[in-house]
């Protein structure tokens, strides 16, 4: 045998044992992120986020290091399915950081079921993501839990009596949150007298708002994300609407002020969390640790983010085992689990905890009240 | 709907066709001249807004010195195209002059994608083009008033640079008969190569405009409003510069006005726009103006 073949040879058997150890000593997470596309921002922050925390809670669990999986989503439903069997498949990940926002997550959902691996999303709001199923979870509430404190807070705090929406129908997310606001707000004995909508992507709205404008109503509700809601806002105060605009969790995007500008002053929106101050001792640690890092105000994505992690960290842990069937039971009794954006609960897949309501002031959310929906 | 309603809708429908006609431009000229769609027009739309963006956000220069900067930089990259990507395949089949611009299309999205990121940034917009001024009733933005205006004096430079100047009828020919215009001693190259000095310095102009109406910037901003100035380029009678600019009017409003009466129909207004162009394809394939005016500029 030649040197080289038997360098060959050491080689192989070298990189064959590395695999097998690295597989018994380290735990595969998959991340299933938006990196690039219209929503990159979401999934960049959501990636931030679980970076950041490893560096607080440290990135090993059962003595074993944990390690993450990232697959780029690009924003998209196919390719959100497609990261997601890849993840399963090739990668082998016990358990899956699951896309932003719900029409991936809904691609992505029956293939973890199928394959019996659990799948959380930090972020996608839509019921239909959980609903029926037993291994997708999220870190956060639901639309209709979002919107219900909405209309809420529009119809007791603000005092609208009519209201317009303007909703983009090519997002599960946008379609559930207005439908959702509207059949509570006119439960609540208010009226949305005009529906709009509009597609992702689209950067002119003036056909839609000269409509709702038309129309006059006291508040202009917008469950989109951040791209669309900034120029909605500069479009429709160009066009002379002066009532108040209201938003949902897609509002929370450094992106909203530098495209938004002073057209986004006075917007109200719902969030999971404002980030001025922890809830908690880990919610402190995690805000104190990224100011410090990335020199500004942490955001909600990155704190979901951070949560998710959090939740599967803690059930491997409680599961005592990588057994995808058993983290799966772990996650469904998660109970009071303090985590970056305060107590969580986990029932039936989703995540239970009250609704922060904010307000641009100045070029920055301010904490208006928190709303549980009664 | 009332008439103010109505007039402020045309109103919309005058503004966002405005800017597809200016985009429209830029692909009648260079198809004019050379018989290639450009498709990376687009994509130099999308990097004069970066150019302009970084010249006022990193050097902190002016307004008007940075847009002026942001035009001269892609009226270089759109030489840089020519000469790297579309002369070594001067004299191939035209489809495959076609598959690479809509692969330097791709390379150039996905290289910004990687060099400045996805997430959009905020454009900024001196008060000239953001200040509202109100005509009958209707709300008008600066910018929607500027837009035509600077097509029309951009349509006079052009007409002048076409029939009055020697590089304009150099270009001329070539749009003519390449080989003959070589042998009369013309550099073909070198005219070629303004051809698309020239295209690309208004997908420049028409880039900062948009950015200026629409001030969100990304790496993917340039495609449908690309494809929709083609579609206008194409109802206009491609080659043909005034058809190009009443193309993007009619895009612009047919847009508008299928959100403004149709609210139902809001999902299919890009689809809409497409089916314009596939109506035009079929029935009148030289588009509106293709057949009236022969000259091709």
């Amino acid at each position: 045998m030649s040197v080289r073949k038997l360098f060959v040879v050491v080689l192989c058997v070298g990189l064959l044992l590395g695999g097998v150890v690295s597989a018994q000593e380290t735990i595969r997470i998959g991340a299933n992120l938006e990196m690039t596309g219209a929503v990159a921002a979401y999934g960049q922050m959501i990636w931030e986020g679980v970076n950041l925390i490893r560096e607080i809670v440290g990135d090993t669990v059962l003595g074993k290091k944990v390690e993450l999986v990232l697959v780029d989503n690009k924003s998209d439903k196919v390719e959100a399915a497609n990261a997601t069997t890849r993840l399963i498949d090739k990668e082998n990940v016990v358990a899956i950081i699951g896309p932003a926002i719900s029409g991936s997550m809904l691609a992505a959902g029956p293939i973890c079921e199928e394959k019996q691996i659990p799948i959380i999303s930090a972020t996608a709001t839509n019921p239909l993501v959980t609903q029926g199923k037993k291994f997708v979870f999220r870190a956060c509430f639901l639309d209709p839990y979002q919107a219900a404190a909405a209309a809420q807070f529009a119809r007791e705090d603000l005092k609208a009596e009519t209201a317009a929406v303007l909703s983009d129908i090519a997002q599960d997310y946008c379609v559930a949150l207005g439908n959702f606001f509207k059949e509570e707000f006119e439960k609540r004995g208010g009226k949305v007298i005009v529906e709009q909508h509009c597609k992702t992507g689209d950067q002119d709205f003036s056909a839609q708002l000269t409509t709702i404008i038309n129309a006059n109503p006291d508040l202009l509700y917008v469950p989109n994300y951040y791209t669309e809601i900034a120029l909605i806002c500069r479009q429709a105060r160009d066009l002379g609407y002066e009532g108040i605009i209201l938003s949902a969790d897609g509002a929370d995007a450094p992106e909203l002020f530098s495209v938004g500008g002073d057209a986004v002053e006075g917007l109200y929106h719902t969030a999971i969390w404002d980030a001025t101050k922890g809830l908690n001792d880990i919610g402190q640690k995690y805000i104190d640790l990224y100011k410090e890092r990335f020199g500004k105000d942490p955001n909600m994505f990155g704190a979901l983010g951070a949560d998710a992690y959090l939740i599967l960290i803690h059930a491997i842990e409680r599961a005592g085992s990588t057994d995808p069937v058993k983290i799966r039971e772990a996650i469904e009794d998660t109970e009071n689990l303090d985590v970056v954006t305060g107590k969580v609960t986990i029932e039936n897949g989703d995540a239970l905890k009250p609704v922060v309501v904010r307000k641009v002031e100045g070029g920055k959310f301010v904490f208006v009240k928190t709303v549980t929906v009664e | 709907m009332n008439w103010v309603t109505f007039f402020q809708q045309l109103m919309n429908g005058v503004s966002v066709g405005s800017l597809y006609a200016l985009l429209a431009i830029g692909y009648t000229l260079v198809y004019g001249i050379l018989g290639l769609i450009n498709f990376a027009h687009s994509d130099v739309f999308m990097l004069g807004t970066y150019f302009a963006f970084f010249m006022m956000a990193i050097f902190l220069l002016p307004w008007w010195l940075s847009v002026l900067i942001g035009v001269a930089l892609c009226a270089v990259v759109g030489m840089s195209i020519e000469r790297v990507a579309y002369r070594p395949l001067r004299n191939a089949p035209r489809i495959s002059a076609l598959i690479t611009a809509v692969g330097v299309s791709f390379f150039i999205e996905n290289l910004g994608l990687v060099t400045v990121g996805a997430r959009p940034k905020g454009f900024p917009r001196p008060d000239l083009m953001k200040n509202v001024y109100i005509l009958l009733g209707a709300r008008i933005q600066g910018v929607t008033f500027w837009v035509p205006v600077i097509s029309i004096l951009i349509l006079f430079v052009l007409f002048y640079i076409v029939y009055r100047t020697k590089i304009g009828i150099a270009m001329r020919a070539v749009s003519r008969d390449m080989e003959t215009t070589r042998l009369m001693g013309v550099d073909v190259d070198r005219i070629i190569l303004y051809t698309f000095a020239l295209g690309s310095a208004l997908a420049g102009i028409g880039g900062v405009l948009w950015a200026c109406k629409y001030p969100q910037i990304n790496p993917l901003m340039g495609i449908f409003p690309g494809w929709k100035a083609f579609t206008a380029a194409v109802v206009g009678g491609i080659g043909n510069v005034v058809g190009a600019m009443l193309g993007g009017f009619i895009i612009g409003l047919a847009e508008i006005l299928i959100v403004a009466f149709f609210p139902g129909l809001t999902g299919y207004r890009d689809a809409f726009v497409f089916t314009i162009l596939i109506v035009f394809l079929l029935v009148r394939p030289g588009g509106l103006m293709g057949e009236a005016v022969r000259e091709k500029v």
